[in-house]
């Protein structure tokens, strides 16, 4: 019993690092950093352009669909949506979602 | 790990430098076991770069090296000349830098042994490193245009770094007399923000218009097509008649210029200027030809995945020295970079393979005070250089309403927010 807690607790502990290294700078996809630029990673930027960290990723997907149709009017996101696969855009919402906000 | 250890001495060594030349947290170092990197040049690439790398692999030791303790920064500086900002809001300082253990040197960076592997500091400190990235910004030529010598600029500003040459330029513009004629040159490709003589240009026919209405202001260029131009001529037109544009083939590159005659001389005319703003040709700056980094050209040339030199093996240039294909040299795009060769520094010390990346830019440019036009593009290395990604990026729409162009000048500066809040703050 104490062994298959201590199991659960070790693999606990993993996985949590697991999720903390997947979420880190050094797991960004590709593309995914250049997107701070102007999406603030802190609360101090003095900006309207919306915050990514902690979205939810499905969002961020539709979102940059409707850009690249045209669908979601923009100014720039339009031009930027189309330089993405959807695959690429999965990832790099999947690894935004896991930002802490 | 296939990167070069560091004996205990060599590492006493560096340790006791450092910490007798200049502000240093020694923890980054003395807890680091990860490989040493050293970042010089503390600009928009070269900060970004530093803290990334920290951020990717903290157990790398992280040293950015820059001359001044005080970045001033370009974006938004022509609002500067026409009276619209203060150079305050173009300040910035490293202290925030120490909250992800990067250690701040103060002192130019005057030479690098690319064998040994080590840069040497102004101070005399010796910093030895596995990787070495450059990040140096750009240095004018001062040997590229006839009569444009450093004592010229004190009278014919350049203002393409921003600092005391943009105040000078905006103590000019005020001292002129209305009915005065203002002359700008534009350089060939490539130089640093190809849009930023077109956005100055506009800015300060704005700023005649309504302060001093009978002046002029004529822009001489070295070439017949330039950034986002369809959208510049099309505001030209509808808001400043006073701004000539003379192209290359109208005979509007310049030459030489006679700064005793306050005078711009081209192959075809001589242009008496009451102000004068010469942007000259330019090269990456000093210390990459140092390292051995920059090519005939005057640029540097790298690997599209990793900014590695194609010049010298474990350095890295990024931002405005780089030679980046499709990527303009913008403030934007040596963010962009500094992070994916953060990535790629990070791992090659750790003995890993990089990753291909992806990479944005997205740059703002004024008309006037409300009206900003943008230029935004995707890339990635395709056959050994940067490359777009088909099918996108682009300039803003040629008729777009007047809301489009005010939403876009709000998100230029909410960009200025952000991205300075992500290097410095």
């Amino acid at each position: 019993m104490d062994a298959t807690r201590i199991a659960t607790a070790v693999a606990l502990v993993f996985a949590l690092i697991d999720y903390a290294a997947a979420a880190g700078p050094a797991d960004a996809p590709p593309g995914a950093l250049s997107c701070s630029g102007c999406h603030p990673g802190s609360r101090a930027a003095d900006t309207t352009v919306p915050r990514l960290n902690g979205r939810n990723p499905a969002d961020i997907v539709t979102a940059m669909q409707a850009f690249k149709s045209g669908q979601l009017p923009s100014t720039v996101m339009d031009r930027i949506a189309k330089g993405f696969s959807e695959d690429e855009v999965k990832a790099i919402a999947a690894w935004y979602g896991a930002q802490k906000d | 790990m296939t990167a070069k250890r560091t004996s205990r001495r060599d590492f006493l060594k560096t340790a006791v430098a450092g910490a007798s030349a200049a502000v240093l947290p020694l923890p980054a170092i003395a807890q680091s076991t990860g490989g040493r990197v050293v970042v010089v040049g503390g600009g928009f690439g070269g900060a970004t770069c530093a803290r990334f790398i920290r951020r990717i692999d903290p157990r790398i030791a992280v040293t950015l090296v820059e001359a001044s303790p005080t970045f001033t920064a370009c974006p938004f500086s022509n609002l500067i000349i026409i009276g619209l900002r203060e150079l305050k809001a173009q300040e910035f300082g490293y202290d925030k830098l120490a909250a992800d253990q990067v250690s701040v040197q103060i002192s130019p960076a005057t030479a690098i042994d690319a064998q040994g592997r080590s840069v040497t500091l102004g101070n005399g400190t010796r910093l030895p490193y596995d990787r070495l990235v450059l990040s140096p910004g750009i240095d004018i030529r001062w040997d590229g245009l006839p009569g444009y010598t450093e004592a010229a600029a004190e009278r014919m500003p350049h203002a393409w770094k921003a600092g005391e040459q943009t105040l000078l330029l905006r103590r000019q513009l005020e001292a002129m007399e209305d009915g005065g004629t203002v002359v700008i040159s534009a350089p060939a490709n490539p130089f640093r923000c190809p849009p930023g003589p077109y956005e100055r240009a506009s800015l300060i026919a704005y700023y005649l218009k309504t302060k001093k209405p009978k002046s002029k202001l004529i822009l001489l260029d070295a070439k017949d097509a330039f950034s986002k131009q369809r959208l510049f001529q099309d505001a030209w037109k509808a808001l400043y008649p006073n701004l000539e544009w003379v192209s290359l083939s109208t005979g509007g590159k310049v030459t030489s210029v006679d700064v005793g005659a306050m005078t711009l001389v081209t192959d075809f005319a001589r242009y008496k200027a009451d102000v004068a703003n010469v942007i000259p040709p330019q090269k990456a700056a000093r210390i990459a030809e140092i390292a051995g980094a920059a090519d005939r050209s005057g640029w540097c040339p790298i690997d599209p995945a990793t900014f590695e030199s194609k010049l010298q093996p474990n350095i890295h240039v990024i931002g405005d020295a780089s030679i980046a294909g499709a990527m303009p040299k913008s403030a934007f795009t040596a963010n962009a970079q500094a992070k994916v060769c953060a990535a790629a520094v990070a791992k090659l010390v750790a003995g890993g393979k990089p990753d291909d990346p992806k990479l944005i830019n997205t740059c703002y440019s004024l008309v006037a005070p409300d009206y900003g036009i943008s230029v935004a593009g995707v890339y990635r290395p395709a056959d050994g250089q940067i490359k777009d990604v088909e099918g996108s990026g682009g300039v803003s729409p040629i008729n777009a309403p007047a809301s489009t162009r005010a939403l876009e000048a709000t998100f230029a500066h909410g960009w200025f927010s952000t991205i300075t809040q992500e290097v410095f703050g």
